[in-house]
């Protein structure tokens, strides 16, 4: 079976060389099969975002690999990658422009890793179609403001509709960042819905990065802890539906030798 | 010129001072190439594409040698004095006498008119072209650039290049701006863009404070608006009686003001809505009192 994902030995540094220097993943491997939903969790600090930064390319890479569908990216820039990663940040500010159209917004999207001309539209009207479709499934209503500027839609309609604009174009994988973090928790909830059902409809591999206990065992086929930028814990299949977020704090301070801190977890 | 100006502004967010140096740059080729004999619409084409070439410049040192933005404005424009001067041969050429301009090609003997109707013909077109432009692909994408530079990477658009293609096109506009206006006054000066950014800014500034929240092509138009009311107030200046070599220092006081304009009008609205509230408030209270 091939790898969507691989990464090899990956480390990453920050300072590297003065008295700060940080030593932020500390060797992660890890493979990624198609149609992998893991849910990647840890404590502040233990590398997520750095990960995924990495992955992305927002992040120069230090040493080791990373591949995407075999191809070789660790030296690709963020925009090269962008034809194989689709991605949704954790401030719902990040993922749409805001004096944009939600229209023109999710053209952009559906040009992504190609070629933009400068003699064609931009906003296509058989792409409107397909827009609108896409929107009217988020049952938020957005299928009929086409032309409002995105900047004035809630963050948890902006967090939708960068979900719908990551996914627009199958990519290989999707990278969420702590993408439901932002939002209230009845929007949270609906997000989150949207995201699985997405995820299965589309059979996407992805990353997602959550604080919520809960989250990370009920969605997803797989399970990763980091610690001090190593995978401490990789749980899959059916050791992972039978875990209990009391099983996932348990670990946590087998691995790290101290209590989850953590708001957001204690309140799951 | 504040058409040029805006684009670099509002669509990258960058005051670039290279537009000081494009305006003199598009009258110095235009007015070499018309004495020596060229067909004026080419010379002002050429004009064009000598301010595209600065703004690549400025557009490469700035986003593949990550010069800040200001400090790339003020390489090129230097570098820009030099590169007139060479042109011209000479620190101004004069279009007096013989020589054929766009103007002299209408069949309009009156100066005034004929330089009124060239500089409506140039707008019409470069609005309807740049209107065109940023609904294409590509235009989206420079504009998606300005708004949110990360979402546009995660989109694979880069960046880089997207910030050049706008440097160049607004350089060659106000390029084109100053080989216009060589023609219309009949000589172009190696020192005729100091001052030209402030002015531009002002005219954008000006439109924006007048009529907010419209739509690209419309505000395209306003800025011309914009330049015409600043050009007023400066008429009404000098009228006023003001010594004419005070005049630099009233365009920045006046930019000064017209920039701090948009704090004031959100200050008035919040104390208007304050007193709203305050009048709301006491309505009530007598409404209770009246139960
Ligand atoms: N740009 C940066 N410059 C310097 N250090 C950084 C930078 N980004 C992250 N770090 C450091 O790298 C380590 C890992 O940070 P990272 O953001 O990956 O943590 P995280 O697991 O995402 O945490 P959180 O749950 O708080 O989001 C931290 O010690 C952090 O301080
Ligand atoms: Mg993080």
């Amino acid at each position: 079976m091939t790898n969507i994902l691989e990464i090899r030995d990956l480390h990453q540094y920050f300072e590297r060389g003065t008295v700060n220097e940080n030593h932020a993943l500390t060797g992660i491997n890890l493979n990624l099969a198609a149609g992998d939903f893991v849910s990647v969790i840890g404590g502040n600090g233990a590398g997520k975002s750095t990960l995924l930064n990495s992955v992305a390319g927002s992040l120069p890479i230090d040493t080791g690999h990373i591949l995407i569908n075999n191809i070789d990216v660790t030296y690709q820039s963020v925009e090269k990658r962008a034809k194989l990663i689709g991605r949704v940040f954790q401030d719902p500010k990040m993922g749409t422009a805001p004096l944009l159209t939600v229209e023109e917004n999710l053209a952009l999207a559906l040009r992504r890793g190609e070629w933009r001309n400068f003699w064609s539209s931009g906003v296509k009207r058989r792409d409107r179609k397909l827009f609108q479709e896409r929107l009217a499934t988020l049952g938020l209503g957005l299928e009929n403001r086409l032309t409002t500027d995105i900047g004035l839609l809630s963050g948890g309609q902006r967090q939708a509709i960068t979900l719908l604009m990551a996914t627009l174009k199958n990519p290989a994988l999707l990278l969420l960042d702590e993408h439901t973090a932002a939002l209230d928790p009845k929007t949270s909830a609906i997000v989150m819905q949207l995201t699985d059902q997405l995820v299965n409809e589309l059979n996407l591999t992805t990353l997602m990065i959550t604080h919520n206990m809960a989250d990370a065992i009920k969605y997803g086929n797989r399970l990763i802890m980091l610690d001090h930028g190593k995978i401490v814990v990789d749980i899959a299949g059916a050791d992972k539906k039978k875990l209990s977020v009391t099983d996932l704090l348990n670990m946590f301070k087998e691995n790290s030798g101290q209590e989850m801190n953590d708001d957001a977890v204690l309140l799951s | 010129m504040a058409i040029g100006v805006y684009l670099t502004f509002r669509i990258l967010d960058i005051a670039d001072m290279t537009a000081e140096g494009s305006f003199p740059l598009g009258a110095a080729i235009t007015a070499h190439q018309i004495v020596s004999g060229t067909n004026p619409i080419v010379a002002t084409l050429l004009g064009f594409l000598g301010g595209c070439a600065a703004g690549f410049v400025s557009g490469f040192l700035h986003t593949k040698l990550k010069i800040p933005a200001l400090l790339t404005g003020i390489l090129t424009l230097t570098g820009l004095y030099s590169v007139n001067l060479f042109v011209m041969g000479k620190a101004n050429v004069s279009l007096v006498g013989d020589f054929k301009t766009v103007l002299t090609l209408l069949p309009i003997t009156d100066q005034t008119v004929a330089a009124i109707v060239i500089g409506a013909i140039v707008l019409v077109v470069v609005i309807f072209i740049l209107v065109f432009f940023f609904n294409t692909e590509m235009g989206l994408a420079a504009r998606a650039v300005g708004d949110n530079e990360q979402m546009s990477l995660a989109n694979g658009i880069s960046t880089d290049n997207m910030k050049m293609v706008v440097y160049m096109i607004s350089n060659g506009l106000i390029a084109l701006s100053g080989s216009l206006m060589a023609q219309i006054n009949g000589y172009a000066d190696s020192s005729m863009g100091i001052g030209t950014l402030v002015i531009a800014l002002a005219a954008i500034i000006i439109a924006e404070v007048v009529i907010h929240h419209v739509s690209f092509g419309v505000r395209l138009l306003t800025i011309i608006g914009g330049a015409i009311i600043y050009r007023f107030i400066i008429a009404a200046v000098l009228w006023l009686g003001v010594d004419p070599n005070s005049l630099r220092l009233f365009y920045s006081l006046m930019l000064a003001v017209f920039l701090s304009l948009p704090l004031f009008q959100k200050k008035i609205k919040q104390r208007e809505r304050r007193h709203q509230n305050v009048l709301n408030n006491s309505v009530r209270k007598e409404d209770q009192s009246n139960d």
